[in-house]
Order: C-alpha cells, then sequence, then structure tokens
C-alpha cells in the first residue's frame, strides 16, 4: 500500500475534518483580529508602560 | 468510481457505523436555540451606551453562542433517554446513533470551559462568570435538577434562557445595570407562555416521557389558566419597561400592539376547553406559540432600534 493512497476512514470522515479545519482556520483569523484590535486599542499599554504607570 | 459514487459509498458507511458527521456535532449545539441566544446577545451588546469594537463584539457574540451551544450539547448529553421517548426529539443525534453519550458529554464541556476562558479573554471577567453561571444553571440547576422534579421546571429553568442579553450588556460595559436586568426579566417572563402553548399542542409527548410538565402535574385546564397569569404579568413588565432606560416612543408602539395580540391569544387560550382545541387541531394554541417568537423578536428589535436612534439624538423619551 502505498503512503499516498487514502484509507476509507479518510473518505468517510472527510467532511467532519474539513469542518473541523475550517473552524480552526477560523478561529486563527479571529485571535489575529482580536490581538490586532486589542493592540490598537487607545488604552492597550504594553507591561512596561503599565509598571512605569504605578 | 466518480466522487458522487465515492461520497455516497462513504456515506452509507458511516451511516451504518453510526458515525458522526460534522453536522451531527454541530447539531449537538441546538443551533435553532443558538439563534435566539445569539440575537438577544447581540442587542444586549447593542444597546449598551459603551461602543465596542467590532470585532470585540464580533468575538463576545460568537463566544456567547459556542457557550451556549455546549449548554444544548450537556443537555442533550443528560436527556438522551427522556428525548428518544418523545417525537419532537427522537431524530436529536444521540438517540438516533449518531453521536454517543460520553462523545457529547466531551464535546460539552470542552466547549463550555473553551467559550469561557475565550470570553474572558476577549472581554471582561464579569461577562465570563454570567456566561458560566449561565450554562451551569441551564445543565445542572434546570435540566439535572429541576426539569424531572418540578412541574415549575419552565419558569425557573427559563432564567438560563434570560441571560444572554445580559452577558451581551457585561461584555460591553462590564457592569451589571437596571437595563440588563430588564432585558433578563423580559425573557424570564416570556418564557413560560411561550412553552407552555408548545406543551398544550405537543400532546403526549411529555407524558410519554413522564416530565412532570404543568400539562400533566396540574392538568390543562390549570395549563391555560397559568398562560394567561402569565402573559398578564409580561405584559405589564413589558410596557412598563417602555419607561425605563432601554425604552422610548418606538419601543412603547411595539409592545402596545404584541401585548395586545398576545393577551388576546392568551385570554383565547384561557376560554377553551379541550373539546374546541382538538376540535380544530389547536389552531389558537399553535398561533399563540407562533406568535411568541414574534413578540421576542419585535421587542428586541424595539430596544436596538432606540439605542440605534439615541445614536442620532432621537432614542428614548429625551
Amino acid at each position: 500500500m502505498s503512503f499516498r493512497e487514502e484509507h476509507e476512514l479518510h473518505k468517510r470522515r472527510f467532511g467532519r475534518n474539513l469542518g473541523l479545519g475550517l473552524v480552526l482556520a477560523g478561529f486563527v483569523a479571529l485571535i489575529f483580529g482580536l490581538t490586532v484590535a486589542k493592540v490598537t486599542d487607545d488604552d492597550f499599554m504594553v507591561p512596561t508602560q503599565q509598571q512605569e504607570g504605578k | 468510481m466518480s466522487d458522487a459514487s465515492l461520497n455516497t459509498a462513504s456515506q452509507a458507511a458511516a451511516a451504518q457505523t453510526g458515525e458522526a458527521g460534522f453536522r451531527d456535532f454541530f447539531a449537538l449545539l441546538k443551533p435553532r436555540v443558538m439563534t435566539l441566544v445569539v440575537f438577544t446577545a447581540l442587542v444586549g451588546l447593542l444597546a449598551a451606551p459603551v461602543a465596542v469594537h467590532p470585532v470585540v463584539g464580533l468575538a463576545a457574540i460568537l463566544f456567547i453562542a459556542v457557550g451556549g451551544g455546549a449548554a444544548g450539547a450537556l443537555n442533550m448529553w443528560w436527556e438522551s433517554d427522556i428525548d428518544a421517548v418523545m417525537k419532537r426529539t427522537a431524530k436529536r443525534p444521540i438517540p438516533a446513533g449518531k453521536v454517543s453519550r460520553d462523545e457529547a458529554f466531551a464535546f460539552g464541556i470542552t466547549l463550555a470551559v473553551f467559550s469561557v476562558v475565550m470570553l474572558w479573554l476577549a472581554t471582561n471577567a464579569l461577562a465570563a462568570a454570567i456566561l458560566a453561571f449561565t450554562i451551569f444553571f441551564y445543565v445542572v440547576i434546570y435540566t439535572i435538577g429541576l426539569k424531572r422534579w418540578t412541574p415549575q421546571n419552565i419558569v425557573i429553568g427559563g432564567a438560563a434562557g434570560a441571560f444572554p442579553p445580559m452577558i451581551g450588556w457585561a461584555a460591553a460595559t462590564g457592569t451589571v445595570s437596571i437595563e440588563s436586568v430588564l432585558m433578563f426579566a423580559l425573557i424570564f417572563m416570556w418564557t413560560p407562555p411561550h412553552f407552555w402553548a408548545l406543551a398544550l399542542f405537543m400532546r403526549g409527548d411529555y407524558d410519554t416521557a413522564g416530565v412532570p410538565m404543568l400539562t400533566v402535574t396540574h392538568g390543562r385546564k390549570s395549563t391555560r389558566m397559568h398562560i394567561l397569569v402569565y402573559t398578564v404579568l409580561l405584559a405589564i413588565m413589558a410596557i412598563g419597561a417602555a419607561f425605563t432606560g432601554i425604552g422610548g416612543p418606538v419601543y412603547l408602539g411595539v409592545a402596545l400592539v404584541f401585548n395586545a395580540l398576545f393577551l388576546r391569544d392568551a385570554v383565547a387560550i384561557w376560554r377553551r376547553d379541550e373539546d374546541q382545541a382538538e376540535a380544530d387541531n389547536y389552531r389558537v394554541e399553535k398561533r399563540a406559540f407562533r406568535l411568541s417568537l414574534w413578540y421576542l423578536f419585535a421587542h428586541f428589535t424595539a430596544i436596538l432600534a432606540e439605542a440605534a436612534l439615541s445614536g442620532f439624538g432621537l432614542g428614548g423619551w429625551a
């Protein structure tokens, strides 16, 4: 059996794996977007600034 | 062999082994209930007097929805025995043999923890704490505790469905205020007449499952009276809310129309007996149930409209 040959299990679970893959990709995009939103917020301070502000 | 036939063969194999697809796991999240959670949480978030970054708002709504879905999955895990004997729920993933109880439990717990932690990171600790309490309340207090024990299950359990706008508001403001409590109260008071109308025409399902629904323990005549009493209390609360921070002329107009319609149906339900209801196949009860869905949608849309108008200096009574 060659390495590239698909197991029956892969075919059977294709929909589930595709769905999970898309959800994970969406999650990565969301976390990236959240990071950008938080870092560009006016109230955002890096930890060193926070310490100086104390 | 074509792709289509390969897919058909793999679907057939999946059906034979009872293996769950992506759709089955999605169904565990109770997507129809989730739409209500998303909508009311969104109104709570947007009606708050604090601007939220769109990405943060999107993330908050998404994590609230996932938390609500996780509670739904855990509810299905615990209730798979009664789901199997009720016509309305017999096709859910667990009784249908697509997802095992253990899988549903693992899926629900994982998503519950994930949603609370992520909501905390995306917004604040208070919103995450209310979400955690909502999941706990729905799964432990309502599903495991009250549902099979008291006919008031719907009244108390309705609180779980009432929390989303409060979570949305807390995600934006970091506080709980009178406005968010009013939105909570609106859903809390709406749930019993909404669900009892359903219980009247889903005749037999709850009897079979042995769930102490009001229709079973106190009879259908008493249930009709309960619907009327709760609808009157709901109307007083809903119309009264027009004169608070979430209300205004638009909300008042919507509340007057929809409460008049809902009261009309509640009175009609109260005046009918079972013979009349069976004769027209529960026409009035079904109409009241459909109306109740529009009722909630209209009230929250009006709250949102008032908040949007206030951006132009037009909302509320000022």
